[in-house]
């Protein structure tokens, strides 16, 4: 560029531009040093930890060990409260929403709801596994409740609440408002117009929902759906508090490892870590994926 | 065409009687301390914990510090993205939501490595550089949401007129981001903060495994120890949570009332 | 035999009232437009006929058939809405084919009839498309094929051209009105816009705050407006304050000078006070035929409008105003000099007391 420049030009100019640019730039650089500090370095090391043995020689040793059986049962047992405390909460959740926005329910309802919704998608973790125990552990209130008024054992049914119904039933507290608060604006673009054509086109209500409302919220739905997973699959401090050790989810399995609880192997633990990268990864993937092809009617 | 609303009855009253159950057994639990009376005997044992109150404060101060440090480090960038960088905002929208896909632990996992006492930069070698790494580690927790509320802000406002005014009064770029901007996005900007306070005070795992004496570690602390504190507990947090939302609302609803009389 | 009736119509929601108590008779493959401002309730009106709202009291019966009580998929309707509302998630043909399609006609069927209905609406070539890959005429033109896909007894079209530009809205009220010809369907327009109505319309009812203010042919509600809101909503209009001289013979009197209703003043009283309105381009500045009316004023404003030139004259106490066609050979008359302005007898109408 410098060839080029001639006396008759103003030397200055180019260069004022770009430092100009670079300065532009550089307004956004302290963001990008931070994601890459403590957000994209980190996460990324631990990726090539994974294959990588105590020495740092690359091996595929972690990967292979990913496949004991313990281990496999970890992420199976993540993967099936994760799922149907996501799609369990997707469904209430639609449910909740659904009434509050369309049911044509005084409109106190819905400001509350949601409201309470803001509240209990962020009562999560240690205090929520407490109020469980408290409602439905062995002496909780429902528990008791149900033995002195109606003769019911909750526990002889089988019923444990650290186990995985329990675990996901508690999952269900923060899932089900996370579902309401990202899908009722979605309900909310539902035009009412639509409706009305496809009911003066002879339609019932049913086949409104079967061929225009539900395709067109598909995309949310299964978004949040994901998210839900993603939000459960990562979840350590309320499984921790509710069942200790005991119940063998990946994260809590993480969770020992790192604090050396038990055998410990560095290593290992990054290929852990890489797995659950992986599962919340493909779900994100698959989600925009799904998204693009159900979005295909969208700008 | 009325619709039915037997079946919107039913969905709310079953969705009342999942979230207020725990709430009332929570509480019911929590006075049961005192052998055959109620009394709130467990929350005064809690409150004149000192390391409760040494938790909470510093929980509290920890969260404070994200939302400074997130504020300044967040406003200023999402700002420069409406005005100069537009073709970067997916870049950064993308990073911003990395944290929803990328689990907790193995962020924390990431800096025990990453900052090990034999790493280039020894953060968690000393407990100051430990707490600012925590607070750090809070900030990337809050990103998602903190990015969200203060850019939804800015796209109300009409940022490149404001900055060109003030640029023609001589405004400096500070004096612009801080006393031009700021103001304007003030509503967004504290119902990101309170958010992320809320996810601070109850985070567990971060503080947990960077060995820092976080609240929810004494609320687990309490929980494999004791039989009523943690139900007191969870009612305070749960207070505090909806203190925080609260809020929001009312900042939300400031910022709705200040319109509607502009309109 | 009407085809389409309404009979003692009211609407009330809540305290207020919507709709008071309104009849009209529609004849098969009749084009009748419902105008008037907004919150006059014709929109109420057409949603009672389609069946999302339900009359307070009255009926409302198609072909013979009493409908009040029946669902809006089960009139047998079309419907035509302002914001097109079409289904975002099918295309072009999966809109136009859904009636059909849950009428569970078989998909031979369907294709056929909806490539006829792309046919008939000139958008051959877009089958395929999603409906935000069409531009505002168009898609209303894929809601009009959806409408008539499933041939419906009526059609509705509620504000169907006021989404679009000035230039698509003639273009496409000319197509609505010769497709509704051809297919000779009975059919109720709502409209806020004059024009539309006097174009299209074989009748129209204008209405104001619920009531029928006048039913009657384009022709009819332009010429002879009833009331002086009609004569107001429709077209400009001059209205002058006159005392009745001679009701048998007609003469009134504007501003101390005397003309004459070819009408009649029957049901006036001498000495009392009406209202007469006159169409600006039923004016003129030329002396006219021998028994034309006259009234002398002098100019008091012209202003250039391209093809007219409206100029206002003062009477004295009130002012008209006029039209006259603009010639480049004849210079505009200039401020302040006296003129004489003469209409036909036929054009003075006279109005309803208020």
């Amino acid at each position: 560029m410098a060839q080029t420049e001639t006396t008759s030009l103003p030397i200055a100019a180019p260069r004022v531009r770009s430092g100009a640019r670079a300065a532009t730039w550089l307004g956004v650089a302290p963001f990008f040093l931070f994601a890459l500090m403590f957000l994209i370095g980190p996460t990324f090391m631990l990726l090539i930890g994974a294959f990588q043995d105590a020495e740092g020689q690359f091996t595929l040793a972690n990967m292979a060990k990913l496949l004991q059986p313990n281990i496999v049962s970890a992420y199976w047992i993540s993967i099936k409260v994760s799922a149907a405390s996501a799609v369990l909460g997707a469904a209430f959740g639609f449910g909740l929403a659904y009434a509050a926005v369309l049911g044509g329910l005084p409109r106190f309802v819905r400001p509350v709801l949601m409201t309470f919704s803001g509240v209990a998608s962020n009562f999560a973790g240690i205090p929520l596994s407490f109020a469980f125990l408290a409602t439905l552990g062995r002496l909780g209130l429902v528990t008791v409740l149900l033995m002195e008024l109606f003769g019911f054992n909750l526990y002889r049914t089988g019923f444990n609440l650290l186990s995985f119904w329990g675990l996901t039933l508690t999952y269900l507290y923060f899932q089900i408002p996370l579902m309401v608060l990202i899908l009722a604006p979605a309900l909310d673009g539902l035009k009412p117009e639509w409706r009305e054509a496809s009911s003066i086109l002879g339609a019932s209500g049913w086949q409104y929902w079967r061929h225009v409302a539900f395709p067109v919220l598909w995309p949310a739905i299964l978004g949040t759906t994901l998210l839900l997973f993603a939000n459960a699959f990562g979840a350590v401090a309320t499984a921790y508090a509710l069942t200790g050790s005991s119940l063998n989810i990946v994260t809590i399995l993480l969770y020992a490892q790192i604090r050396g609880d038990v055998l410990h192997d560095q290593n290992l633990g990054y290929a852990l870590a890489l797995g659950m990268i992986l599962i919340t990864g493909i779900s994100n993937g698959a989600y925009i994926l799904l998204r693009a092809r159900a979005e295909r009617w969208l700008r | 065409m009325k619709p039915n609303r037997i079946g919107p009855w039913i969905a709310i009253a079953l969705g009342a009687l999942y979230f207020l159950l725990p709430l009332i057994g929570t509480f019911e639990f929590s006075l049961r301390m005192r052998r055959g009376e109620y009394s709130f005997d467990a929350y005064q044992v809690v409150l004149a914990d000192p390391r409760f109150q040494s938790s909470v404060a510093y929980s509290a101060l920890l969260a404070v510090a994200t939302i400074v440090i997130g504020i300044l480090l967040i406003l200023p960038t999402a700002y420069w993205i409406r005005l100069k960088l537009p073709r970067l905002a997916p870049v950064v929208e993308f990073i911003t939501l990395m944290p929803l896909i990328i689990p907790p632990i193995v962020l924390v996992f990431g800096y025990l490595r990453f900052y090990n006492s034999s790493s280039f930069l020894p953060m968690t070698g000393n407990v100051r550089a430990t707490d600012l790494l925590l607070t750090f580690g809070y900030v990337v927790l809050s990103l998602p949401y903190m990015y969200r509320a203060i850019d939804t802000g800015l796209r109300a406002i009409d940022v490149r007129t404001l900055t060109e005014a003030a640029e023609s009064l001589g405004a400096s770029r500070a004096t612009i981001l801080f006393r031009v901007i700021l103001p304007n996005v003030r509503s967004a900007v504290l119902s990101g903060a309170f958010l992320t306070f809320a996810i601070v005070i109850g985070e567990f795992v971060l503080g947990s495994l960077l060995n820092r004496p976080v609240f929810a570690s004494y609320m687990q602390l309490v929980g494999a120890n004791r039989a009523y504190e943690p139900a007191a507990l969870a009612i305070i947090a749960f207070v505090v949570t909806w203190g925080c939302m609260g809020l929001i609302q009312v900042f939300g609803r400031a910022r709705y009332m200040a319109r509607a009389e502009k309109g | 035999m009407p085809f389409l009736e309404l009979q003692g119509i009211t609407k009330a929601f809540g305290q207020q009232q919507v709709v008071r108590q309104m009849d009209l008779s529609i004849a098969r493959g009749e084009f009748v437009s419902f105008l008037g401002p907004s919150g006059c309730g014709k929109t109420t009106t057409l949603r009672m006929v389609a069946g999302f709202e339900r009359p307070t009291t009255g009926t409302v019966s198609i072909d013979g058939r009493e409908v009040t009580d029946l669902r809006p998929n089960q009139r047998d309707i079309g419907m035509v809405f302002q914001s097109y509302a079409l289904f975002p998630n099918m295309t072009v043909a999966g809109n136009i084919g859904f009636g059909l399609r849950v009428a569970r006609r078989p998909a031979e069927e369907i294709r056929a009839r909806v490539a006829e209905m792309l046919e008939i609406v000139k958008l051959p070539q877009h089958a395929g498309r999603y409906p935000y890959q069409l531009s505002g005429g168009q898609q209303q033109r894929v809601a009009l094929a959806r409408a008539l896909a499933v041939r419906p007894k009526v059609l509705l079209l509620d504000e169907p051209l006021s989404a679009l530009d000035a230039k698509i809205r003639v273009s496409l009220r000319e197509e609505i009105r010769a497709l509704q010809r051809d297919l000779g369907i009975t059919t109720i327009y709502v409209t806020h816009d004059q024009e539309e109505a006097l174009s299209m319309s074989d009748r129209i009812v204008v209405m104001s705050e619920g009531r029928v203010e006048q039913i009657g042919s384009p022709f009819e509600i332009y010429n002879y407006p009833r009331t002086r809101f009609v004569a107001s909503f429709v077209g400009t209009l001059n209205l002058l304050e006159g005392r009745v001289l001679d009701p048998d013979s007609g003469r009134i009197a504007v501003d101390g000078q005397e003309i004459v209703s070819a009408r009649g003043l029957a049901g006036s009283q001498a000495g009392e006070t009406r209202v007469v309105a006159l169409r600006p381009e039923a004016l003129s500045l030329q002396n006219g035929h021998l028994d034309h009316n006259r009234l002398r004023g002098t100019i008091d404003e012209v202003s250039f409008l391209g093809s007219v030139v409206r100029v206002r004259v003062s009477l004295g106490g009130s002012a008209i105003s006029l039209d006259m066609f603009n010639q480049a050979s004849v210079p505009p008359p200039a401020r302040g000099a006296p003129v004489t302005v003469s209409f036909a007898r036929e054009d003075l109408v006279v109005l309803d007391r208020a």
